[in-house]
C-alpha cells in the first residue's frame, strides 16, 4: 500500500483515475479499524487532508462550505456554525472520544456509509448538498442521495467528496440531534433523531424529520413533517397530539435489524421518543431565535 | 515496500524517519524514534493508551499513517516533563495514585493536557467527557480525575 497527499483537488483527481484500486481518507478513523479487521488494503491511499478547501469551514454571501475533511472538531468549535446549525454541531460532537473528532469528518462519516452514522440525519435534515469531484468537473448531489445502503453509496470510482453546502437557515428556524446509546459516550447509535423546524407566527411553517439507525440508511419521514407543518408552538412547546403522531410515525418508519445494541421492538419504541423530543428541542430554539 | 521520509517536530525536537507507507504514526514512534510512552492497547482508536498530541489537539497515533506526520508539531508523553521536573499532572497522577498497571497513563497524561491547555479550570463533568476516549481497567476513573482536577489548581496557582 502506498501513500500520497496531493495538495489539489486536481492532483487528487488525477491519482484517482491513474491508479484503479485507490480510495481517498480524511481522519482514517474507520479505514485503519477496518484494515485491522483483516479488509484488504487499498493499493494506494490518497490523503485529503493537504488540500486547503477539502479542510475549511466558511461561511460567504448565505452560504456555509464545510471542507469534506474538515475535522469535526473545526464543526463544534466554531460558534457561528454551531448557533446556526446547533442539531448538527451536536452530532458531530457525539462522534467518538476528542481524539476521533480531532480526525473524522461529514465527508468520512457520510462515505463510510454506516446505516448509525450521528451526523447524516442532520445534514439531510437541514439540506446539506455534496459537492464531488467527478471526472475533469464536479456534481452536486443532495446528502440524502449519497448512502444507498450499508457501506455503499452512489459514488462512482473516481469521485470524491469535495465540500458541503448548506443555505443559511431561515429565521425562527432550528434544528436539534437525539442519539440513544447505552453509555454516556462513546459508542454507536442505537437510533439517533434529527429534526429541523422553522416557525412563523407561533405555527411550524417546515420540518424535516431524518432518522437513523433504523434502517439500512438514514430515512425521513414524511408522516411526521406533514404532523408537524401547521401545528402551534406555544412557550416553545409542540401540543401532545402533534407529539404523538409524531412519535408514531418515526416508529412507523424504521425498517430495523436486531442486533446485540437493540432489538427490532425497542428501536421503533425508540425512534418515537426521540423523534418527538428532538421535536420539542428545535420547537424551544427555533422560537427563542437560536 | 516503499520506505518514505517522514519530517516532523517530535516534543520540540526537528526529527526525520523513514516508514512504510501503511505504518501507523504510533509504531513509528516506538519503532524508529524509540518513544515507547505511547501504548497501542486496540489500534482501532477506541481506548486511547496511543494519545498524543498532534499540532496540540489530542489524537490516536495508532489512527495515523506515519507520513501523515510530515510537517506537524508532535508532542509524546515523553515530552511533558521539563528536564527533572515531572508535569504538574504527571506529579498529581503518581501523589493521587491515579494509576496501577500504567499502560493507559500515557494516554490520559496527554488527553489531559489537551484539556487543561484549552480549558484550564474544567467542571468534573467536562474532565469525564474530556477523557472519554480513554480507557482504564484499574482504577475506576475517580483517582485520575481527582488528579486532572488537582493539576489544574497548581497550574492556575503557577500561572498567576
Amino acid at each position: 500500500m502506498k501513500y500520497v497527499a496531493p495538495t489539489s483537488v486536481d492532483e487528487a483527481r488525477s491519482l484517482l483515475a491513474d491508479n484503479p484500486g485507490s480510495r481517498v481518507f480524511a481522519g482514517a478513523t474507520d479505514l485503519i479499524p477496518q484494515m485491522r479487521s483483516g479488509r484488504p488494503a487499498p493499493s494506494l491511499i490518497v490523503d485529503l487532508k493537504r488540500i486547503d478547501q477539502l479542510i475549511a469551514l466558511g461561511h460567504d454571501a448565505g452560504s456555509w462550505s464545510i471542507g469534506a475533511a474538515a475535522p469535526t472538531s473545526m464543526l463544534t468549535r466554531d460558534a457561528g456554525f454551531s448557533a446556526m446549525f446547533p442539531g448538527l454541531s451536536e452530532a458531530a460532537g457525539l462522534i467518538g472520544s476528542d481524539q476521533i473528532q480531532n480526525r473524522s469528518s461529514l465527508g468520512g462519516n457520510l462515505c463510510n456509509a454506516s446505516p448509525a452514522a450521528d451526523s447524516v440525519p442532520s445534514m439531510i435534515a437541514n439540506g446539506l448538498q455534496a459537492v464531488i469531484a467527478s471526472g475533469d468537473g464536479t456534481r452536486t448531489a443532495a446528502v440524502a442521495d449519497v448512502v444507498t445502503g450499508p457501506g455503499q453509496t452512489s459514488l462512482a470510482d473516481g469521485e470524491f467528496i469535495v465540500e458541503f453546502t448548506a443555505a443559511d437557515t431561515p429565521a425562527n428556524t432550528s434544528d436539534a440531534y437525539l442519539r440513544m446509546i447505552p453509555r454516556t459516550e462513546m459508542d454507536i447509535a442505537v437510533v439517533g433523531a434529527a429534526v429541523r423546524l422553522t416557525i412563523d407566527g407561533g405555527v411550524i411553517s417546515d420540518a424535516s424529520v431524518v432518522l437513523g439507525a433504523v434502517a439500512p440508511t438514514a430515512v425521513s419521514v414524511p408522516d411526521a413533517e406533514a404532523a408537524l407543518n401547521g401545528a402551534t408552538v406555544d412557550g416553545g412547546t409542540i401540543d401532545d397530539a402533534t407529539l404523538a403522531a409524531v412519535a408514531e410515525a418515526a416508529s412507523a418508519a424504521c425498517n430495523p435489524i436486531d442486533d446485540k445494541r437493540g432489538t427490532i421492538v425497542y428501536r421503533r419504541q425508540v425512534a418515537g421518543v426521540l423523534a418527538k423530543r428532538a421535536a420539542n428541542i428545535a420547537a424551544q430554539r427555533a422560537q427563542n431565535g437560536a | 515496500m516503499p520506505r518514505t521520509h517522514v519530517s516532523c517536530t517530535v516534543n520540540g525536537d526537528e526529527v526525520d524517519f523513514l516508514a512504510s507507507d501503511d505504518t501507523s504514526l504510533l509504531d513509528a514512534l516506538r519503532d524508529e524514534l524509540g518513544l515507547i510512552g505511547a501504548k497501542e492497547g486496540c489500534g482501532t482508536g477506541d481506548c486511547g493508551a496511543c494519545s498524543i498530541l498532534v499540532d496540540g489537539r489530542v489524537n490516536c497515533a495508532c489512527l495515523m499513517f506515519a507520513p501523515e506526520a510530515e510537517g506537524h508539531d508532535l508532542l509524546t508523553v515523553e515530552g511533558m516533563a521539563t528536564g527533572e521536573h515531572l508535569h504538574p499532572l504527571q506529579q498529581t497522577f503518581l501523589e493521587g495514585a491515579a494509576l496501577q498497571c500504567g499502560i493507559c497513563t500515557p494516554g490520559f497524561l496527554v488527553a489531559a493536557k489537551a484539556l487543561l491547555d484549552e480549558n484550564p479550570e474544567p467542571t468534573e463533568t467536562e474532565i469525564r467527557y474530556a477523557l472519554a476516549g480513554n480507557l482504564c481497567r484499574c482504577t475506576g476513573y475517580d483517582k485520575i480525575v481527582r488528579s486532572v482536577q488537582e493539576a489544574a489548581v497548581q497550574l492556575k496557582g503557577a500561572a498567576k
